[in-house]
């Protein structure tokens, strides 16, 4: 460093300048708007391709979707589904076995994509802690559950996206 | 108030009872302000980076400090293995002794002080001296070596700053022609351009370019003193967790915690009486003449609070606001830019003071 550049930089290190200039962008800053989300209570923005807990979907009439076709457990890069299949009573092909490890999975919504009936989902629920490892591991029942309660949002999301399908 | 009365409160026994209950009340409201003064610290270093800070416990957060002291004192004692348990528990009684006991000289109003002693500037120096002890002997007892390099630091740290501060209130103390703090404050009296951050009189002008710089010194000084950012290194929350305090929880950290803010406080404040005239209000105030003496020291309180509040605002903006120093960069700001500046500045106002229009 040259010797005038060092003068120049000894005197704004003793006049604070640089402190000053902090000064007065920190009391900027004070001012604005809190960034702050209070959480529970406030929630950022959501978007609809979001993809949080897996969900079973329902025709309207009550039927599962799912038709066993075991492309979503082929797909699956992280292996975390398991699908077993019988012919069920009126011949129609349906799974006896759905389960996915939530604790396997990587969210990365290759299921959703490979489905061809739009029977397993993602849907926007991010809310699903629990307090054992086991609890993570759903089976059909619960799939089906999920499907149920978030099933009005599921299709608000999917209708939302579909233009882009 | 009867004859028998004012001779009970002259006598050892009454006097010991005023001085404990002064010692009471200051206590209480010191203990009270340090609660505020951490929510107004959080406040402030939240609002810089647009955050809103507590605001769950009470109206705006108020009583998060509150909520803080029960949750330490709930808080399991642990003492760890290996850990002399006689030091690992003395240490921090030993800092609010310390942090607590400056108090006793700080004028707060005319007349109001607890121990109106003729040295007060160097007991507060012994005591600060000795604050030392309580982060050493609790990062030694802790049996663990970050909280003993910590310790070490902290002990550099304070040791190197402590000569510059000493400095510094040397020029204030040959300004003044005192060391009593309250007559210190009583020669600021008048206006705040016979504050001594502005050379201490109209006559001593061109001392302003002296003692302003003291001023900013002691200011900085006083936040490597405490521990402040971006003086912090003793605590270093990156690399050594919580430095000397790593091992502590429970009652003895609330301890370490309490002492390191008061001991802000007592900074802030012993700034605003060293150089920004105390409880002094910033204009002549002729129009208390007339006033009761109780409504006139109320209304110097009223100025130290307020000059106390802003030089604490400062230190909080500077800790929201400055990068923390490497160490080397602590110790040559210290001991290669404090303490000649200062040095210099003590030469210079003694011989104001010798050669200049007071002589």
């Amino acid at each position: 460093m040259s010797f005038s550049a060092r003068v120049t930089q000894a005197i704004k290190g003793a006049a604070l300048m640089d402190f000053v200039g902090a000064f007065g962008l920190a009391m900027k800053y004070m001012v604005r708007p809190k960034a702050t989300v209070l959480y529970p209570f406030e929630r950022g923005p959501q978007s609809p391709r979001f993809r949080g807990e897996h969900a079973l979907r329902r025709y309207p009439n009550g039927e599962e979707r799912c038709i066993a076709c075991k492309l979503c457990e082929a797909i699956c890069p992280a292996q975390a589904i398991t699908i077993e299949a019988e012919p069920r009573a009126d011949g129609s092909r349906r799974t006896t076995r759905y389960d996915i490890d939530m604790v396997k999975c990587i969210y990365c919504g290759l299921c959703q994509e490979a489905c061809p009936v739009d029977a397993i989902v993602e849907g926007p629920n991010t809310e699903f802690a629990v307090e054992t490892r086991e609890e993570l591991y759903y089976d059909k029942a619960r799939l089906l559950d999920n499907g149920d309660r978030w099933e009005r949002l599921i299709a608000k999301n999917m209708e939302l996206d579909a233009p882009y399908r | 108030m009867t004859s028998t009365a004012l001779d009970f409160w002259a006598t050892p026994l009454g006097w010991s009872l005023i001085t404990v209950g002064q010692i009471l009340l200051v206590t209480v409201v010191l203990l009270l302000s340090v609660a505020f003064q951490i929510y107004g610290d959080r406040k402030i270093f939240a609002g810089v980076q647009m955050r809103k800070g507590p605001n769950v416990v009470g109206p705006f957060g108020l009583l998060q400090s509150f909520a803080d002291l029960g949750k330490f004192v709930v808080k399991e004692l642990v003492i760890p293995a290996g850990a002399d348990k006689a030091v690992f528990l003395l240490a921090p009684l030993i800092s609010v002794t310390l942090a607590l006991g400056s108090w006793a000289v700080m004028p707060f109003g005319p007349g109001w002080i607890v121990s109106n002693i003729n040295v007060g500037v160097l007991y507060l120096f012994a005591l600060s001296s000795l604050g030392v002890y309580g982060i050493i002997m609790g990062g030694w007892a802790s049996n663990s070596k970050y909280a003993f390099l910590g310790s070490l630091r902290s002990a550099a740290q304070m040791v190197s700053y402590e000569v510059s501060i000493g400095f510094v209130v040397i020029t204030v103390i040959l300004l003044a022609g005192s060391m009593n703090l309250q007559q210190i404050v009583e020669s600021q009296s008048g206006g705040f351009w016979n504050w001594y951050m502005f050379g201490g009189g109209l006559a001593n002008w061109p001392i302003l370019l002296v003692t302003f710089p003291m001023g900013v010194i002691f200011f900085i000084s006083g936040l490597a003193e405490t521990n402040r950012p971006p003086f912090d290194l003793p605590e270093a929350e990156s690399e050594l967790v919580a430095g000397y305090a790593v091992e502590y929880g429970s009652t003895p950290y609330l301890l370490f915690y309490l002492a390191e803010m008061s001991n802000i406080l007592l900074m802030s404040m012993l700034f605003a009486i060293l150089f920004l005239g105390g409880w002094q209000a910033p204009f002549p105030t002729p129009f208390t003449a007339d006033w009761a003496p109780t409504a006139v020291s109320l209304f110097a309180f009223m100025w130290l609070f307020l000059k106390t509040i802003f030089v604490f605002f400062m230190n909080a903006m500077v800790r929201a606001i400055v990068p923390r120093y490497r160490y080397d960069q602590l110790m040559r700001l210290g001991w290669k830019v404090f303490l000649p500046t200062s040095l210099v500045a003590v030469v210079l106002i003694a011989a104001w003071r010798v050669f200049g229009p007071q002589a």
